[in-house]
């Protein structure tokens, strides 16, 4: 659905450059370094009790990652990262109060 | 001085059909909005009526129960989903560019598939009626009713599809809304200078695309349950009705704000000019708005406080629903500050949104009674909550949409509506209104339930019933008074020219009709009323009243500050059949899903796809449309 | 395309391109789409009556793999998006060929993944967990299948000399969501998989 009224050429105030291919690869390398370390965590049976909050962070910094850096939302206008990260914060807390609201053990202890 | 031709030539009847049918033109795609959501509203009144005859007296058989079932049910899908929603949008669609000082929406093709899918929706569900039977379940369609157990036909299907294909619709229009507001605005109209309306229709629009995706999974997984088997509310599998209620809610809340926040916006266009003075609170309104538009996602279980959430969900959803008072009643006393003090004029818009605060206040009140989880206990699902949606969309929504109609119909058309039919009009309305619905406060505390059929003499609810069935008719005679002097003063209306009402916003500084390019040049803005400022330089000097620049006159004004004097390009985009096309793909899939014909399916899919690559490939300005 | 000869029109006033603008709003309203999906498949977590269950038959060691396939190719979109920004197409066409090559094994991991269930007992109408599983990794199927649509389409204009330096947008555009569908995996992989695995069986009631 790309079309518009606005000039074709993607020049775009307030964008700095973007990352170079060898910041690339470097994320890339961490994001398959970090996958390797979840499923390594997945065979260790003694953590199983803490797996939520320890695959909750990496998976975090692996989302992170991508939408900074190949999303180049580091580098483009503040408002798009605002539009992006309000439906992100809402979609979640929609998720945990729907989840609060019908596993009531887990998240709400009244 | 850019001089402009403009390419509208349309001899033949077909040539116009044709112009109609392309459109890209958001000022035609609004009137296509407007009208088909009349028509909607109309079809949606019949079969309110239908049911205040049913009820008029007691034991009346005068449909049956499962057509009763289906009136109310299909009565509150349309009058949401294809009356008030489209009726906002036909004002977002005519209004919006005007107001920002925009010569189109940022996505014209976008918008016209927005249209023709809220057409392809709107036919889906309603041609139900003759293909089987509408839905029968309510409009909030519960689990496990819908379920293929209990509700073997078609009926929940074609609704399921069809609020499928309108939320497409309104996602679309929502998009391009969002973006024509934050990228399109004039030079100088920061967000502080946006006017009231365009503000909120910026939030309705972020609900709107927030909001919609929850009700779209909500009924993928409605429409799978029903046609593949799938399991999510099949209660033998473990699955859980109360899924569906906390979906839909999740929803359904922010929509109560996407039909209301609209109507706002046009009160607070009102207001400030039949008073002449400035919105009292402007920053207040704005931000009152956007706490309605974040806080209405904490309240939906309000919805359900009597299946057994629990007390702690019950306390909590209690508080924040008090909570949503604050912000509404800021915004009230801010409309009644602007109002107050004020010169007024007490024409036909100035009446309905005065109606409109009257009528708003009640509704609120008594959504403030139910807010408190006990006493909802005692009202939910009697008449009572039917009062209550009604005061706040009847006397809330529809009454300040009936006041946009008057305030903008010179704009869009050129002339006046007739004062004294509409002064009529809005008496028959205000009393038909409250005769109607203010005793079924009293039916309802007396206990009567919502949605049934008749109901046995004795009870102590036949009088007021037949209040209400005559208050109906009242409300019909306003509203057939209208049409008619809607269609009269299209042909023989006095000639408004430009501004009309002393107007304060951008779009009144143009012709009335406004030229399909809407500014000759894009105007510069320097102040929250731009116009207004431009014609009362001086707003401390100027006695109020002692403006030159009276109702009626023509004469031309140099509007606003413009850019600077270049011979600009003014490209008009081209008209296209593709967002028709993609729109019918659509229609085709629905009706397929809802008869489980799968090659329908990927018939639809296709077609829709081909439009989407067509669109994609045209090219937006084709090059016979640029003038010099 | 005719895009070429007219006019400079106005600037946006954020200075941001009305498609992008657009785009980005689009995947904030996604993120609502695929959270109500996750939400309802975490609201049936341990509510299936009869099984299969998660830790029966989901295959973690396969399923990795596919994860990588699906984070490399992102790796070679950014890539061909460099590559088309300096101007080069012919990498800019290998690179994001590739993607799309990668795209294809990532969905045929899932048709793989899909029918083995199926051969193994699960279907959706098998129970909750079957329902709301195949709905939401079928989702996310279906967005990456748009994706490698949308590549490929990039890649025949290219070839067809479509592509040059005034369609960068373009290519960004459909980076932004082939890089979504990605992230969206992400969590899918982290919360379906390793999590509702690793929890086992009788964790949520």
């Amino acid at each position: 659905m790309a079309h518009g009224n606005s000039p074709a050429a993607a020049h775009h105030s307030g964008e700095r450059q973007h990352p170079t291919p060898a910041t690339y690869a470097k994320i890339a390398t961490t994001l398959v370094l970090i996958t390797m370390l979840e499923v390594g965590i997945f065979y260790v049976q003694a953590l199983h009790s803490v797996v939520i909050p320890i695959f909750f962070i990496l998976s975090v910094i692996k989302f992170a990652l991508v939408v900074m850096f190949y999303m180049h939302l580091r580098f483009d206008a503040r408002l798009l990262a605002w539009v992006f990260v309000g439906g992100l914060v809402l979609a979640l807390a929609v998720v945990t109060a729907l989840i609060g609201l019908f596993h009531k053990g887990l998240l709400l202890r009244p | 001085m850019a001089s402009i031709a403009v390419a509208r030539r349309e001899s033949t009847f077909w040539d116009t059909v044709w112009g109609w049918v392309t459109t890209v033109d958001h000022k035609r795609i609004g009137a296509l909005y407007g009208i088909t959501a009349f028509i909607f509203f109309m079809i949606g009144g019949v079969e309110a009526t239908l049911m205040r005859m049913q009820l008029a007296r007691p034991e009346q058989t005068l449909v049956s129960p499962d057509v009763f079932n289906q009136l109310f049910s299909m009565h509150g899908t349309t009058m949401i989903f294809l009356a008030i929603m489209p009726l906002g949008a036909a004002f977002f669609n005519i209004i919006i560019p005007l107001q920002v000082g925009a010569r189109d929406v940022a996505f014209p093709r976008l918008n016209a598939f927005s249209y023709w899918t809220f057409l392809a929706g709107g036919l889906l569900l309603n041609s139900s009626w003759f293909l089987g039977g509408g839905l029968n379940a309510g409009w909030f369609a519960y689990s496990p009713l819908t379920g293929l157990t209990y509700n073997p036909g078609h009926g929940v299907d074609f609704w399921a599809v069809s609020l499928l294909v309108l939320g497409t619709a309104s996602m679309a229009a929502a998009f391009n809304f969002i973006v024509t507001i934050v990228n399109m605005r004039a030079p100088g109209m920061s967000l502080t200078r946006m006017p009231v309306f365009t503000w909120m229709t910026l939030i309705v629009s972020i609900l709107i695309v927030t909001a919609f995706p929850v009700i779209t999974v909500a009924l993928i997984e409605l429409v799978f349950d029903r046609a593949f088997g799938f399991n999510f509310f099949n209660v033998f599998a473990g699955g859980d009705p109360l899924l569906w209620q906390h979906l839909f809610w999740v929803f359904g809340h922010p929509e109560v704000y996407i039909l209301i926040l609209p109507a706002m916006g046009i009160v607070s266009e009102v207001l400030p000019v039949f008073s002449r003075k400035p919105l009292f609170g402007y920053p207040f309104i704005i931000f009152s708005g956007i706490a309605i538009g974040v806080m209405g996602w904490m309240v939906w279980a309000h919805h359900m406080f009597t299946v057994g959430m629990g007390p702690v969900a019950n306390t909590v959803f209690t508080l924040t629903t008090i909570t949503i008072a604050v912000p509404t009643g800021v915004k009230i006393f801010n409309w009644v500050a602007t109002v107050w003090g004020g010169q007024l004029t007490l024409k036909t818009p100035m009446l309905f949104s005065l109606g409109f605060i009257a009528m708003f206040i009640i509704g609120g009140l008594s959504g403030l009674m139910h807010a408190v989880s006990p006493s909802d206990a005692q009202q939910s699902d009697t008449y009572f909550i039917v009062a209550h949606i009604h005061y706040v969309l009847f006397g809330g929504a529809i009454f300040a949409i009936f006041s946009g109609i008057y305030y903008w119909f010179p704009k869009a058309t050129g002339r006046l509506m007739n004062e004294t039919s509409g002064k009529i009009h809005f008496w028959l309305t205000m009393i038909g209104f409250n005769l109607t619905f203010f005793p079924m406060h009293f039916v309802g505390l007396n206990g009567m339930p919502r949605r049934i059929a008749t109901y046995s003499a004795g009870m102590g609810w036949d009088f007021w019933n037949m209040v209400e069935t005559v208050g109906a008719f009242v409300i019909i005679a306003g509203i057939l008074l209208f049409l008619h002097n809607f269609f009269r003063s299209l042909r023989k209306g006095e000639v408004a020219g430009n501004d009309p009402w002393d107007g304060r916003t951008l779009e009144w500084a143009i012709p009335s009709p406004p030229p399909e390019y809407n500014f000759e040049r894009i105007p510069v803005v320097h102040s929250r009323d731009p116009f207004w400022e431009q014609k009362h330089p001086h707003p401390l000097g100027v006695p109020a009243g002692a403006s030159q620049q009276r109702p009626g006159n023509r004469a031309q004004q140099p509007a606003v500050a413009h850019a600077a004097e270049t011979h600009e390009v003014i490209h008009i985009p081209s008209p296209s059949y593709w967002p028709l096309i993609t729109a019918l793909g659509n229609a085709i899939a629905g009706y397929s899903l809802v008869y489980r014909f799968i090659p329908g399916l990927f018939i639809g899919g296709a077609l829709t796809m081909f439009g989407l690559y067509s669109w994609y490939m045209e090219p937006t300005v084709k090059h016979e449309n640029k003038k010099h | 395309m005719s895009q070429v000869a007219h006019a400079p029109e106005h600037p946006t006033v954020t200075g941001i391109d009305n498609r992008k603008l657009l785009m980005w709003v689009f995947l904030a309203s996604d993120c609502l789409f695929f959270g109500s999906l996750i939400a309802t498949y975490l609201i049936y977590f341990g509510r299936s009556v009869v099984g299969p269950y998660p830790h029966d038959i989901l295959d973690i060691p396969v399923t990795s793999v596919s994860t990588f396939v699906l984070l490399l190719s992102s790796f070679m979109f950014v890539l061909s998006l460099a590559a088309h920004t300096r101007g080069d197409y012919k990498a800019f066409r290998v690179w994001v060929f590739c993607t799309a090559v990668l795209g294809s094994t990532f969905l045929g991991f899932q048709v793989f993944e899909f029918q083995h269930f199926v051969h193994e007992g699960l279907t959706p109408r098998t129970n909750l967990f079957g329902t709301t599983f195949f709905t939401l990794t079928g989702f996310h199927g279906a967005h990456v299948t748009i994706g490698v649509v949308w590549l490929l389409t990039l890649f025949f204009l290219s070839l067809r000399g479509k592509l040059g330096a005034d369609k960068n947008l373009a290519v960004d555009l459909a980076g932004l969501y082939w890089h979504f569908v990605d992230i969206v995996w992400i969590v899918i992989f982290t919360v379906i998989y390793l999590t509702g695995v690793a929890l086992g069986p009788g964790v949520g009631k």
